[in-house]
């Protein structure tokens, strides 16, 4: 579904990402795990379009879409839960919600996925004519991946969903996750809580200084000494 | 012992600035004080006629609900791209222009002397001629003069507005000379009525309702329509926007033609209610108009609004009520700004910014 060729990308002089590959097969979720700093949020920008690589193609379902501006690359079904959430603040809970479908006008669509969202997560039902910026930090992750779900995405990208959170809550969102892929929502997951996310995902990208640094089945990936040993507390 | 030596600078710092700040609010304070004294002893002592302060309100009104509508594009830009558009008073200007031509040109059909819903039509034209004129103004402004420096350090596209507007006032010069053009109203303008003492002009009513139309269809279309909602999502973050699939260039052309058409309206009522506009007629109404904004909290709608309505009453009664010359009522505006922002850094209604925002 999604392919990445040895992309390059850089801010300014500073080469963030050097050749990094991998793909996305349609149904799965691929976890992009590795320390701070590592690259993958930078990897998620280059692929959503806020971010434009030097070198290497990014591919959708075939097409390249390393060209598009962001706003198109979303239209075309890729949508993405930026890490720190970046809920809009003075915006409310609801209208939010609507700012994920902006690409859209199938109004019934919409509305039909709006009670899909609210029912996923109950709690942005109580809080729908609040204002973003008064919700707590877990309400927050959940309004930016209802948001994120708004535009009916066919590739969903979460970027860190635990920060910040406490172990029940980083418990109950990942549970969400799963529900969300097992509906038909493809899934690449960033984390820097590798084991929570080994745990659900199905494949697995580990990325050291720009570069992908090891691959393979989560399982196999969580077993691996190495990323036992820098990950995962030995 | 770094830390300590670094702790006990930045404490004097913190000193420093705290007592400046009390000598400033002292300063402030003691000039509010002033002009307390001076109402009191100069302004009420002449003992006008309650009608005449009445009246005086109404001016002040009529003057600051079409300050109003120009402060608002000043706040709807900035609340964008967080740049002044010094510019924003000549695109008032051009629209007070091409109302101007559209007059003459009905005048000459013979419109502006014919049965009354004629007339209504042709100022309704009149004015949507003003709007046009102003939005692709303003458009045009945004392509040539603002976007290719949309990456540039804040301070750039603020000297690129100053120029463009000169560019355009002096434009304006060249083709159309310094004469300035009238805008001769029709007799259905003319004249108005009493309410006890107090005349009511026909022309005030029309702009101050007009005003007051406009800015609830602004505060409509900014809080319930969908590309309204994308210009709080775009003010607020512009890369979380492009997320969702917000053109965010085409938002920002959007918030240029809203404060545009605002601006062309407010153009062409100043036209009528001054009956002349020339070549820099856009450029101390402009400034006024920034005041307000300024004054109301710079960025914030309904500040822009509470703002110009009261630079209009300051400057309409101030000078009967300090006892000076109309002359002088600039200075009043200015002062009252210079008070308020001792007192309220972010104006009005403005959000107070923390520093970690700021």
């Amino acid at each position: 579904m999604l392919v990445l060729d040895q992309i390059h990308t850089y801010y300014d002089r500073i080469h963030a990402l050097k050749g990094v590959s991998l793909t996305v097969e349609r149904g799965e979720i691929v976890t992009l795990i590795g320390s701070n700093g590592a690259g993958k949020t930078t990897t998620l920008r280059t692929i959503s379009g806020l971010l434009k690589p030097r070198a290497g193609n990014i591919l959708l379902e075939g097409a390249p879409i390393d060209e598009l501006p962001a706003h198109e690359i979303t239209r075309l079904g890729i949508s993405q839960s930026p890490e720190g959430r970046r809920i809009f603040a003075r915006l409310t809970v609801e209208e939010n919600l609507e700012m994920g479908a902006f690409a859209r006008s199938d109004k019934a669509g919409i509305r039909q996925d709006m009670a899909r969202v609210l029912e996923l997560f109950p709690r942005l039902r109580e809080r729908l004519h609040q204002r973003g910026g008064t919700l707590s930090g877990g309400e927050q992750q959940m309004l930016a991946m209802g948001r994120a779900l708004m535009s009916r995405p066919r590739l969903l990208l979460l970027d860190e969903p635990s920060m910040g959170l406490a172990p029940l809550l980083v418990e109950q969102i990942f549970q969400i996750i799963r529900n969300i892929n097992e509906q038909g929502v493809t899934i690449l997951l960033v984390e820097q809580n590798a084991h929570v996310a080994l745990s659900i995902a199905h494949r697995a990208y580990v990325m050291e200084t720009g570069a992908i640094v090891l691959a393979g089945p989560a399982a196999d990936v969580l077993a691996s000494p190495q990323v036992r040993e820098a990950y995962l507390g030995g | 012992m770094t830390s300590t030596i670094r702790s006990s600078t930045s404490y004097r710092v913190r000193r420093q600035a705290a007592t400046t700040r009390w000598v400033v609010r002292g300063l402030g304070l003691i000039g509010l004080a002033l002009l307390v004294w001076r109402v009191v002893t100069v302004g009420l002592a002449e003992s006008y006629p309650l009608s005449f302060w009445i009246s005086q309100a109404l001016n002040g009104l009529v003057l600051g609900g079409v300050y109003a509508l120009v402060a608002l594009g000043y706040t709807l830009v900035y609340g964008i791209l967080l740049m002044i558009n010094f510019a924003h008073g000549e695109v008032m200007m051009i629209g007070a222009f091409t109302g101007v031509f559209a007059l003459q040109f009905f005048t000459a059909l013979g419109w502006m002397s014919g049965p009354t819903t004629m007339v209504v039509l042709a100022l309704l034209l009149i004015a949507a001629a003003g709007m046009l004129g102003s939005i692709v103004t303003g458009v045009t402004l945004e392509r040539v003069a603002y976007r290719p420096l949309r990456g540039a350090p804040r301070l750039v596209p603020l000297i690129s507005a100053i120029g463009a507007s000169l560019f355009l006032q002096y434009s304006v010069l060249l083709v159309f000379g310094v004469s300035p053009r009238t805008y001769t109203r029709p007799p259905l303008l003319e004249g108005g009525f009493r309410v006890g003492d107090v005349f009511v002009p026909y022309t005030g009513v029309i702009i101050f309702v007009l005003s007051l139309l406009l800015m609830l269809a602004l505060y409509l279309i900014v809080q319930r329509t969908k590309l309204g909602k994308a210009m709080r999502a775009v003010a607020e973050d512009k890369g979380t926007a492009a997320l969702m699939g917000i053109d965010v260039d085409r938002v920002i052309v959007f918030t240029f033609i809203l404060s545009a058409a605002l601006a062309g309206a407010a153009g062409v009522m100043l036209g009528f209610h001054n009956t002349v506009v020339k070549f820099n007629s856009g450029f101390v109404p402009g400034l006024k108009a920034f005041t307000a904004a300024v004054l109301g909290g710079i960025g914030n709608i309904p500040g822009a609004m509470v703002g110009a309505l009261l630079l209009g009453l300051i400057e309409a009664i101030g000078p009967s009520a300090l006892g000076i010359p109309t002359e002088y009522k600039d200075i009043i505006a200015f002062s009252v700004l210079v008070i308020v922002l001792i007192f309220r850094p972010s104006g009005l209604l403005g959000e107070v910014v923390s520093e970690k925002k700021a």
